[in-house]
């Protein structure tokens, strides 16, 4: 854990969002802001965060077509939603679509800390299956090559 | 009998009514009646009608069955009659013909020509010449009646007219009832004389005696003029005037009703002879003949009767289980609306809440995130005078924040549960969350409420909002039951195939009568401010859900209202 965890906060309550922001920066985690569903999209496309947390309720793109297109583009970022709206239906889709956890505004800055520490521990193991699958694939290819080269 | 025909016009006009009319009792008194009256009438008109057709059909054919025989009989011994005075008649034209004026005139030889005639043929007392001047000139028989002149008397003049004469019966000169035949008979040389015989009425007597009627009927002959010809039991001897009218003339057997001088019900049957002047007539009394038909006329009565009872107790029953169902019915449905517009302010009442909740939810993060942000920056401060005291003023906003959460959150459960059916819950949270709404004000009045919730307690598949509408009627209910200071208990625990929640409050209670209408719907004792619905719609919850649900009380002890609900769901609530 010593890598600084890279946040990107979408929402569109800018006083919220900032604020949110510097708090994170002082509990060392670099966090990007974005305050509309385009803008988030064009920051992911730029460099990947590793943990989003996203607001629901926003002017244009809205939040649940947000998560839907990162974890189409981008499966590996994790996804958290923060919302003041949230209904148990909108709860139900966001999990489905792939969100790592979901929370009501407000929430406890501690537990919001430990939710993003999960989904970047989330994806670090997924990262390193996702490496074993690669390296067994590569093992395959490996012995292949050499039981060819015996038959010559 | 205008109203019963109006309502027959329109019988199902009362019945449709107005739907939405306030429904008052006098309203179902009055549908009751109308209905009663409507079926009786329905059912008891046909009957009735059925009944009297009845009635005089059968009492037709009855009349037939007895009158009948009797016409037959009287065309049968009318042809005895017939036959008896043809043959009589015959009999003397014959010797008429047969002899010569100076054979019958010879003494000797009539008296051999009677004897053979009283042989052969029964009924003759005599026999006598007459010569055209209506001298008896020769005469065989018990009287000494030779040279006697008949010349003035009628059945002598009838007799030189028509040739051939029978008389009525009379007395003439010797004293007992008789009947002449007498014929007259014409010589080639121009001369006419003629043969007399007389008839004694014995033979009148036997043939009607030959019909064999019972002691109480009465069989009698009677001439043009009303006379008896023979005698009868109960209208007069022999030559008497019969004691009643004679019927209208016809030689076709006919019967016909009539009231007979002695006062009593009889059937006259009569004929006409077409060529003798008399008229054979049978009485019989129609009350002997007619037993029968009472006693059938007694079944039809009492058929009448017992089916008009059956009718009457019918349509009361069948009116009396309408009228209630149509009550209950309507009842049920004012229940419905009422429970509909509850659920539908419930819904909207959560709405808003959710509303409020939403919006406040907002810039209650940036209060959150704003006062967390000093927070920080505090804590990374090194230590100045105000520091420990900013801290607290920094936390204490923090915990409001948390306390204003909460209650948005609550708020959006419950909105979230207006929505929502079955579903796998766990109850103790629900009626924890529940009874959350209702701390502030026990809190306030210092009521101790003990939520006693068993750890065990099964998951139960049942309807979440319609649970939380439950507990909380229960739970206002206890609170306005209790006195401030008061104690309310909520205790749940497993059972064999569910759950059960009692809810005990040491409140006022309840008196035995007030228990007994607890669950009916409008029935309040919170004047003016209940609306009697709460436990009645809770009621209707719990069993739609299943459930069951009982109320202990004992007036100023307190009140346990006690629900059971089923672990799962029938197929039809899911």
């Amino acid at each position: 854990m010593s890598k600084k965890i890279k946040l990107l906060l979408v929402d569109d309550e800018e006083n919220f969002v900032n604020t949110l922001a510097e708090r994170m920066k002082m509990r060392d985690m670099g966090s990007d802001v974005a305050h509309d569903g385009e803008t988030a999209l064009e920051m992911i496309k730029d460099g990947t965060p590793d943990v989003m947390v996203l607001d629901l309720r926003m002017p244009g793109i809205d939040g649940v077509e947000v998560l839907r297109k990162v974890k189409k583009s981008h499966p590996e970022v994790q996804v958290i939603v923060l919302t003041g709206h949230g209904s148990e239906q909108d709860q139900e889709v966001c999990m489905q679509l792939g969100a790592y956890e979901y929370h009501k505004k407000p929430v406890d800055i501690d537990r919001l800390v430990k939710s993003i520490k999960g989904a970047y521990r989330q994806k670090m193991e997924d990262a390193m299956v996702a490496a074993t699958f690669a390296e067994a694939n590569d093992h395959e290819d490996a012995d292949r090559v050499m039981r060819e080269g015996d038959k010559k | 009998m205008r109203k019963l025909a109006d309502l027959l016009k329109h019988p199902l006009r009362e019945l449709q009514g107005e739907v939405d009319e306030a429904v008052s009792p006098e309203r179902y008194t009055l549908l009751r009646r109308k209905i009663i009256a409507l079926m009786v009438a329905a059912t008891l008109i046909p009957l009735s009608v059925m009944a009297v057709l009845n009635y005089y059909e059968h009492q037709n054919a009855m009349a037939r069955e007895i009158q009948n025989p009797l016409r037959v009989l009287v065309n049968k011994t009318k042809n005895s009659f017939e036959l008896f005075l043809a043959e009589r008649t015959s009999t003397v034209s014959l010797i008429a013909s047969a002899y010569t004026y100076q054979e019958l005139a010879d003494q000797q030889k009539l008296a051999r020509i009677f004897s053979v005639m009283k042989r052969e043929f029964e009924g003759f007392v005599d026999l006598g010449l007459i010569d055209e001047h209506g001298t008896q000139v020769n005469y065989v028989g018990p009287y000494t009646l030779q040279g006697k002149n008949y010349a003035d008397q009628r059945w002598f003049q009838e007799v030189r007219l028509k040739g051939k004469y029978v008389s009525d019966v009379f007395m003439g000169f010797r004293k007992f009832p008789h009947v002449i035949v007498a014929v007259q008979h014409m010589t080639e040389d121009g001369r006419t004389w003629i043969l007399r015989a007389t008839l004694d009425t014995k033979q009148f007597e036997r043939i009607i005696a030959s019909m064999s009627l019972e002691p109480d009927a009465d069989a009698f002959l009677v001439n043009g003029q009303g006379l008896m010809q023979t005698s009868s039991n109960n209208y007069g001897k022999v030559l008497e005037k019969v004691s009643f009218p004679l019927p209208p003339m016809t030689y076709e057997p006919t019967v016909v009703n009539m009231t007979d001088p002695l006062g009593r019900e009889v059937f006259l049957a009569y004929a006409y002879f077409p060529d003798a002047d008399f008229v054979l007539m049978a009485v019989k009394p129609r009350s002997s003949s007619l037993k029968t038909w009472y006693t059938v006329r007694g079944d039809l009565l009492f058929i009448f009767v017992a089916g008009v009872a059956v009718v009457l107790i019918a349509a009361m029953r069948v009116t009396d289980a309408l009228i209630r169902r149509m009550k209950e019915a309507e009842d049920r449905r004012e229940l419905a609306l009422r429970e509909v517009e509850h659920s539908q302010k419930l819904s909207s009442i959560g709405r808003l809440a959710a509303g409020v909740a939403h919006e406040v939810n907002n810039p209650l993060a940036i209060i959150n995130e704003k006062t967390g942000l000093m927070k920080d920056i505090l804590d990374m401060q090194g230590d100045f005078p105000a520091k420990a005291k900013l801290l607290a003023q920094v936390e204490s906003v923090l915990r409001a924040v948390e306390r204003c959460r909460g209650i948005t959150h609550r708020m959006l459960g419950f909105a979230r549960r207006m929505d929502v059916s079955i579903e796998d819950l766990d109850l103790s949270e629900l009626i924890r969350e529940t009874a959350g709404f209702l701390a502030n004000e026990a809190m306030h009045r210092k009521v101790d409420v003990q939520l006693d919730m068993d750890p065990e307690l099964p998951r139960i598949v049942s309807d979440r909002s319609q649970l939380q509408q439950v507990f909380l009627n229960l739970f206002n209910n206890a609170l306005a039951a209790v006195a401030d200071g008061g104690n309310i208990t909520v205790t749940a625990r497993p059972e064999s195939d569910g759950v059960r929640v009692s809810v005990a409050d040491n409140g006022c209670g309840m008196s035995e009568e007030t228990l007994k209408h607890i669950f009916e719907p409008f029935f309040t004792t919170k004047k003016g401010k209940g609306t009697g619905l709460g436990l009645s719609i809770t009621y209707g919850i719990i069993k739609r859900l299943g459930g069951e649900i009982s109320v202990e009380s004992t007036q100023g002890v307190g009140t346990t209202l006690t629900i059971t609900l089923p672990k799962g769901q029938r197929e039809a609530l899911a």
